[in-house]
């Protein structure tokens, strides 16, 4: 004589907790709640029973319950109240979710609470600096600018080096979006719930492809069922302004420097203006940005829609990006729970205005002792522009940065959409059994205009431009598994199975039409289209013995339509273990230690994106049709050619080997928690772009399986609440991370051969200052060592005789230091008083360089003056003296470790109403607060660590107001 | 699914379907010649042949002027960009990337010539039924790729000396070339070009810019007139007999001049493929082939602040080439001999510091502009012609065999050749003639200076006449000097780039490097 028991559990604000164990006290029949908190529970037996719902980080329940025979007794809502402020709800990994104490590998999460607040236009910078070993840098302050996002360090060399996005289980395709600057633009961060962030291969690998440089899902936020219906607004206004400009020469220290320092030609060159360019071309910018949220269930159907809308502008005039993001998600549960879908859809709308960052670089150097209108030359929009001596314009000169600006029109669109369907059933004669099928689609739709008038100085020869693009993608996804998970006496256990199919369409009709102003035709429309499909098998099983020993194996046999025949197929296989030290009988009774968990994990993760260095098709022998611009004359015939391509036969999958070793620890009921891992990560037929011999192959490199490379590091959280009481709740957060990159091996190698020449710089032309050499950190730079006065000057041209050869020449470079920090820190504190919070967060990194490039090609007097236009220097030739570029002086390379507050908010709740699910609070915010650093530049944070025409970011001050009712 | 792996391109076709079809054939040796004037598949750049350079830097024209030029008295360039100095100071290594990008060039060029012979093979062309005209037109082309071919082949003798050697037969893939001497590259580039004699159209018979016999006469020339540098064997009767067989071929110095320009002028500007003496031209044109090589390099380059870019048909000068005073001072009057055309006005003579431009006298040779006056279809890409072969080398070339004790031609022929060219020179008048006594070897290489100079023969004739290194001919900043000094002989010939020798085991680096 059995029944049924179901209920939902909920926690302090009310909302289902996913996860959660739920257990018929004596007995071992048991479930975990569902994505919304629900349960059931059958084959109970008759009469009373005790209910035992708990949840790590929570106080368990008990509460009595009459089981009637052949009856399912509805329990209603259990409230567990948060007992730690360690958030240990299940833990969404690849394929379905796990308990935080199961996991076996080194998995983040950051959840809403914890995210950057502020104005954020872009998705990753909701976690910047909040998790150990993941770093982001914004590729500057224009709006909706790209984000390098690297965790732990970058696995390969030519590959990508982005890790793997993840949103609501549909894999993103992170590549080039035209129009767009970063792809997660199209994204509205206020949709997120949580970031996941996998960085170690136990944890990766059942995403095997492209797990290499770790993974990051995302999930937005769904509506409950029986929830009910709340409304949520989101309003914030923001004035941006920028922090600092680039130093040059006022315009009466440069006259007095080409008057004193300069020739004849230059002094005649000097005119009377005194203009600040850098104060011309930047101005005070706003953004507004809305959202609102309906979230609820429509009688058993859960849902959220939301809407938002960003206008923001940039610090740079006329640069503009607007938003609109629309999205939905229904949850329904049919079939007696026992079918649960999910249905996402996400849709984005984004016009872009760029500025050029040339535009910057022009304002720092334009002669400042010219005005910005010639006052009778019309030729050019009126703006003053350098002539020759003939009175025509001088084509090489520094543009006119405000003509440059306002003479451009640079607009795109971009339409995204991703949605997916997935369906989850569980098997009604087998309920252990789950069967998982997840569709999808992510598509893309963007255009774009570039108009120049005619008579722009910019593009005076060209008559103008009238430029036009346009980009479609279409990337479709197919996932099925089947689970299996079953509890026995002390050991559970899952067993999973799938196949995944995903296929990437790119089609450019009219990749980068260009023509006149007038639109007189100089390069033809030319059509560009690309397509790759990663097919995938998978499994995973993971055991659990008495919730103290977990075991996780993974294994993905991965296909890759970019590999040749016989080599589409990478097998990667991960195996992770995990032993809850704190339930063993010599600590339980340790009070003051609340969590103790040792994991030890390695794997094998894949990597075949090569798309970026070598398209989609390096194996196959192929022509490619040549533009007619680029035609060759036979008798009075212009033939448009065919070119042979080069390629590679022998091409596979690059593997990435990761050992990892962690520590959980949390003590004093969590309040003190965190982790420590150590890792190393093994890089072998890295898939790097290197020369092949001479004469062997159609073109001079080709990326082809060479090298080594390894990183190492050590990663340590710490998250404390060190008050908490009635009125107080303080929280801090603090990370490090340390991280070595070494290139072990790049093949055969000679003396004589200094590695591969990257990272190239402005002020010259083809000049590269990083290497790819053997026992060194990849992109390092190499320069030559300059040799200082007495007085600690640079001495001009004269450097150290590195290799001793008698003479100091190119030969005499060495690598010294490189762009990525070794050391990456990360505090953020959240407090609050009563009604009154204060949140902040701060970042730094240590042993980052950047190459001063602003510095290298503005601080010689030969930069004064050339072809006959003057240019602006910086200060930095005060200090240095020198008459000739110095381009590979190690003196350009400076260290750029800094501390960055990143933001501070400071929030009130106005007030609550209706049993505090109602509420108004408002906040203020200040981004990118201030920076300590050595550096003598602009901004010491640059991805590539090469500086130059950097759009600076700016300090923003946001004011919100968020109701909810 | 699975079978969706096999994805093929939807741009690119791949090399089967291309070679099925027989009207590809042209175009894809265009891409050959194509080779030499641009730099990749967009003009003017987007989509390079070579990477890992700056996509203007890595166009053959282009890198093989300033290899052969910069190192001389004819250039020195302003640039900074990294390595370029090193040209005209001397002091360039196995790491230098301007040596690198013109192996690099080098190498591609002989790369695609032989997938282009390796897929026109005999049996190849029957096995995909190509009969009748095709057939015909296919072998023609076929000796076109090989004349390519042995062009870059000889360039790299030249240059490099002993370089890696592959042919049609080894197909693309990772192997390991081996390394040829120059000696018997010497003997294959000989044999090649004997080879495709009989197979090119005859000469002045072929399209405008293709090859024809008279340009493999003339490389054979010029490689047989070299060969004691390259082989320790002069070879001066056989640089006779093929000079002949050129100068009897209907080619003519272009001698009228215009109201505008002067006759020897004519052969460098927009519209110098009506040119009647020009052998073998790399083509360049405004609208069709656009690139930051060529002659756009060598105009825009050559052309700085104090000059009107207008004199030259173009919308800007690069403020970068000019000569050193060696060159200027082999024309005793610039004003009699037309060929001396110098910008003088704010430019020193004297070249205190080889990166700014005003120090030295910058050269007013290739223009774009026509010879009715009218500048070319685009100010920034010029319609200038590269002449990599022109009669008037070839009677210089004939003149100096003789003079060298080859046998089959006389002195008497050779003093007619030369007077010709002073003739020309001299506005039409005999006043720049020259006596039988004064034609000497040391009078041969100053007037190839004089009728060649900046068409990329400097390096090669200095060499031959022992004054590329030596203490016997110094110019400014020569080996770094401001003075000059002579050099050490090993640079008579560039090191195999360290980016080769690593790919490549089989290398030996040049002695001295």
């Amino acid at each position: 004589q059995t029944g049924a028991v179901s209920g939902r559990v909920l926690d302090e604000k009310s909302q289902g907790v996913p996860g959660a164990t739920v257990l018929i006290e004596g007995t071992s029949l048991g479930s975990s709640t569902n994505a919304d908190g629900t349960y059931l529970i059958q084959n109970v037996p008759a009469g009373s029973q005790t209910l035992v719902s708990s949840f790590v980080g929570y106080n368990a329940k008990r509460q009595i319950v009459t089981i009637t025979a052949g009856q399912t007794t509805s329990l209603g809502d259990i409230s567990l109240a948060e007992n730690t402020t360690l958030l240990s709800e299940a833990v969404v990994v690849g394929y379905g979710t796990q308990r935080r104490q199961d996991i076996t590998g080194s998995i983040a999460t950051v959840s809403e609470k914890q995210f950057v607040q502020g104005q954020v236009t872009n998705p990753e910078q909701l976690i910047q600096g909040k998790v150990a070993g993941v770093q982001i840098t914004s590729g500057g302050g224009a709006p909706g600018a790209s984000s390098q996002i690297r965790i732990r360090g970058g696995s390969s060399l030519n590959a990508n080096n982005d890790p793997l996005i993840v949103i609501d289980g549909v894999p993103v395709d992170n590549s080039e979006n035209k129009g767009v600057s970063n792809p997660l633009t199209l994204v509205n961060p206020n949709d997120i719930e949580t970031f996941t962030v996998l960085k170690d291969a136990s944890a990766t690998a059942i995403y095997g492809s492209r797990a290499s440089n770790g993974v990051i899902l995302i999930t937005t936020k769904k509506g409950l069922s029986g929830e009910k219906l709340r409304v949520t607004v989101n309003s914030q206004a923001s004035i941006s302004e920028k922090t600092k400009t680039i130093k040059v020469l006022s315009a009466d220290e440069f006259r007095d420097l080409v008057n004193t320092r300069g020739t004849e030609s230059q002094q005649n060159l000097l005119g009377t203006g005194n203009t600040n360019w850098q104060e011309e071309i930047f101005r005070k910018a706003s953004t507004f940005d809305n959202n609102v949220s309906l979230i609820g269930s429509v009688g058993t159907l859960p849902f959220r829609a939301s809407l938002g809308n960003t206008k923001q502008q940039g610090i740079l005039m006329t640069n503009k990006l607007e938003r609109n993001t629309a999205s939905l998600s229904l949850t329904p549960s049919l079939l007696d729970n026992h079918l649960r879908i999910d249905i996402n859809a996400k849709g984005s709308w984004v016009d872009n205005n760029f500025a050029s960052a040339d535009a910057i670089g022009n304002a720092a150097r334009f002669d400042p002792t010219q005005n910005i209108f010639s006052g009778d030359d019309t030729r050019f929009g009126g703006y003053y522009e350098w002539l020759n001596g003939d009175n025509t314009l001088n084509t090489n000169a520094t543009r006119n940065p405000v003509a440059f600006l306002n003479q451009k029109r640079d607009r795109s669109t971009a339409k995204r959409g991703i949605g997916n369907i997935q369906f989850d059933y569980k098997f009604h004669f087998l309920p252990e059994l789950r069967a998982n099928l997840n569709l999808g689609y992510d598509m893309l739709r963007s255009n774009g205009t570039t108009f120049v008038p005619a008579i722009a100085a910019q593009n005076f020869s060209d008559k103008g431009a009238n430029n036009f693009f346009e980009q479609k993608k279409d990337n479709k996804l197919l996932d099925f598994y089947l689970e299996y998970a079953k509890q026995i006496a002390d050991h559970r256990f899952t067993i999973l199975g799938g196949y995944s199919y995903q296929d990437f369409i790119r089609d450019q009709p009219l990749d980068s039409y260009q023509a006149s102003a007038d639109g007189t035709n100089i390069r033809p429309a030319f059509r560009f289209k690309t397509q790759n499909t990663l097919v995938s098998f998978f499994a995973r099983t993971t055991y659990n013995f008495k919730d103290r020993y977990s075991l996780t194996a993974t294994g993905r046999n991965d296909g890759s339509s970019r590999f040749p025949t016989g080599n589409k197929f990478g097998f990667f296989p991960s195996i992770g273990t995990a032993w809850r030290l704190k339930e063993e009988s010599f600590l339980k009774d340790v009070t003051v230690l609340s969590e103790l968990k040792l994991r030890l994990g390695a794997g094998i993760t894949g990597q075949q994106d090569i798309e970026g260095a070598a398209g989609n098709y390096p194996f196959l022998a192929r022509y490619t049709l040549g533009e007619e611009s680029a035609s060759y004359q036979f008798g009075d015939q212009f033939i448009q050619t065919l070119r042979s391509e080069g390629y590679n036969t022998a091409l596979k999958w690059e593997e990435t080997t990761t050992y990892n070793a962690g520590l959980d620890y949390g003590f004093l009921d969590g309040r003190i928690s965190g982790a420590v891992d150590v890792y190393l990560r093994q890089t072998n037929d890295l898939l790097a772009k290197v020369a092949p011999a001479g004469l062997t192959n159609l073109t001079n490199e080709i990326i082809t399986n060479i090298g080594s490379l390894e990183n190492r590091g050590v990663e340590f959280s710490l998250n404390t609440n060190p008050v908490r009481n009635n009125d107080i709740n303080w929280n801090l957060n603090f990370n490090v991370a340390y991280n070595e990159n070494k290139i072990t091996d790049l093949g055969a190698t000679l003396p004589t051969f200094t590695g591969y020449a990257v990272g190239g710089i402005s002020g010259g032309v083809g000049s590269n200052i990083q290497v790819n050499s053997v026992g060194f950190p990849a992109n390092s730079f190499f320069v030559q060592k300059q040799v200082y006065d007495s007085n600690g000057r640079p001495i001009e041209g004269l450097y150290t005789d590195v290799n001793n050869s008698g003479t100091s020449n190119i030969d005499d470079r060495y690598r010294y230091k490189s762009a990525a920090p070794t050391t990456t820190l990360g505090l953020s504190s959240n407090a609050s008083y009563r009604k009154l919070d204060l949140a902040f967060s701060m970042r730094a990194n240590l042993g980052n360089y950047v190459y001063n490039n602003v510095n290298s090609q503005a601080a010689a007097l030969a930069s004064l003056s050339t072809n006959g236009f003057l240019q602006n220097v910086t200060p930095n030739i005060y200090d240095t003296n020198f008459q000739g570029f110095q381009y590979f002086s190690d003196y350009y390379v400076e260290n750029a470790s800094f501390l960055r507050m990143d933001n501070v908010t400071l929030g009130y709740n106005l007030r609550t109403f209706a049993e505090n699910k109602s509420n108004i609070r408002v906040t203020l915010a200040v981004q990118n607060v201030f920076v300590v650093t050595k550096y003598t530049g602009l901004d010491p944070e640059i991805s590539n660590g090469i500086d130059n025409n950097f759009y600076p970011r700016p300090r923003t001050v946001t004011l919100g107001l968020n109701l909810g009712f | 699914c699975v079978g969706d792996l096999d994805r093929e391109p939807f741009n690119e076709v791949t090399s089967e379907v291309v070679y099925s079809d027989p009207a590809n054939y042209k175009p894809i040796l265009a891409k050959l010649y194509a080779g030499l004037a641009l730099s990749g598949q967009t003009g003017p750049s987007g989509k390079p042949d070579l990477s890992g350079v700056d996509e203007g830097f890595s166009n053959y024209v282009r890198q093989y002027w300033s290899i052969q030029e910069l190192p001389t008295d004819e250039a020195v360039i302003a640039w900074g960009d990294d390595g370029l100095q090193d040209y005209h100071r001397m002091n360039w290594t196995s790491n230098n990337p301007f040596i690198r990008a013109m192996y690099n060039r080098i190498s591609y060029q002989i790369a695609a010539c032989n997938e282009y012979i390796r897929e026109t093979k005999d049996d190849k062309l029957s096995g995909r039924n190509i009969t009748g005209t095709n057939l015909e037109n296919i072998k023609k082309y076929r000796a076109e790729a090989r004349f390519l071919r042995a062009l870059s082949y000889f360039h790299s003798l030249d240059l490099f000396g002993n370089p890696p050697f592959a042919d049609e037969n080894d197909q693309v893939g990772s192997f390991q070339p081996r390394q040829i001497s120059r000696a018997e590259l010497f003997s294959y580039v000989e044999s090649e070009l004997k080879a495709i004699e009989t197979e090119l159209v005859g000469a002045k018979q072929n399209e405008y810019a293709r090859v024809d016999q008279a340009a493999a006469w003339t490389l054979l020339a010029k490689l047989y007139l070299n060969a004691e540098v390259y082989t320790g064997t002069a070879r001066n009767t056989e640089a006779i007999t093929y000079c002949k067989k050129v100068i009897g071929a209907g080619y003519s110095l272009q001698n009228t001049p215009t109201a505008k320009f002067s006759a020897y002028g004519r052969n460098f500007l927009a519209d110098n493929h009506t040119s009647p003496e020009v052998i073998f031209p790399v083509t360049f044109d405004g609208n069709f082939t656009k690139g930051y090589g060529g002659t756009t390099f060598i105009i825009h380059a050559s052309v700085g602040d104090s000059i009107s870019a207008a004199a030259y048909g173009i919308d800007g000068g690069w403020g970068g080439t000019r000569t050193t005073k060696a060159l200027f001072n082999l024309f005793p009057d610039t004003a009699a001999d037309r060929r001396g055309r110098f910008q003088t006005k704010g430019q020193k003579l004297e070249i205190d510091n080889l990166t700014e431009y005003k120090y030295g006298y910058a050269v007013f040779k290739f223009r774009n502009i026509g010879s009715d006056g009218k500048v070319g279809k685009n100010i920034t890409f010029p319609d200038t012609d590269f002449p990599m072969f022109r009669l008037a080398d070839v009677y210089l070339m004939y003149a100096e065999a003789v003079l060298r004790g080859g046998t089959g031609g006389d002195l008497g022929q050779a003093l007619t050749y030369v007077n010709q060219l002073r003739t020309r020179a001299f506005s039409g008048t005999n006043a720049g003639n020259i006596t039988a006594s004064q034609l000497n070897l040391n009078f041969i290489l100053d007037e190839r200076a004089r009728e060649l100079h900046w068409e990329g023969h400097r390096r090669m004739d200095l060499i031959r006449f022992k004054k590329f290194t030596t203490a016997a001919y110094l110019w400014p900043w020569k080996g770094g000097l401001k003075e000059g000094r002579s050099v050490s002989d090993n640079l008579n010939l560039f090191p195999i780039p360290s980016t080769d020798l690593v790919a490549n085991p089989n290398l030996k680096q040049n002695p001295g490097y």
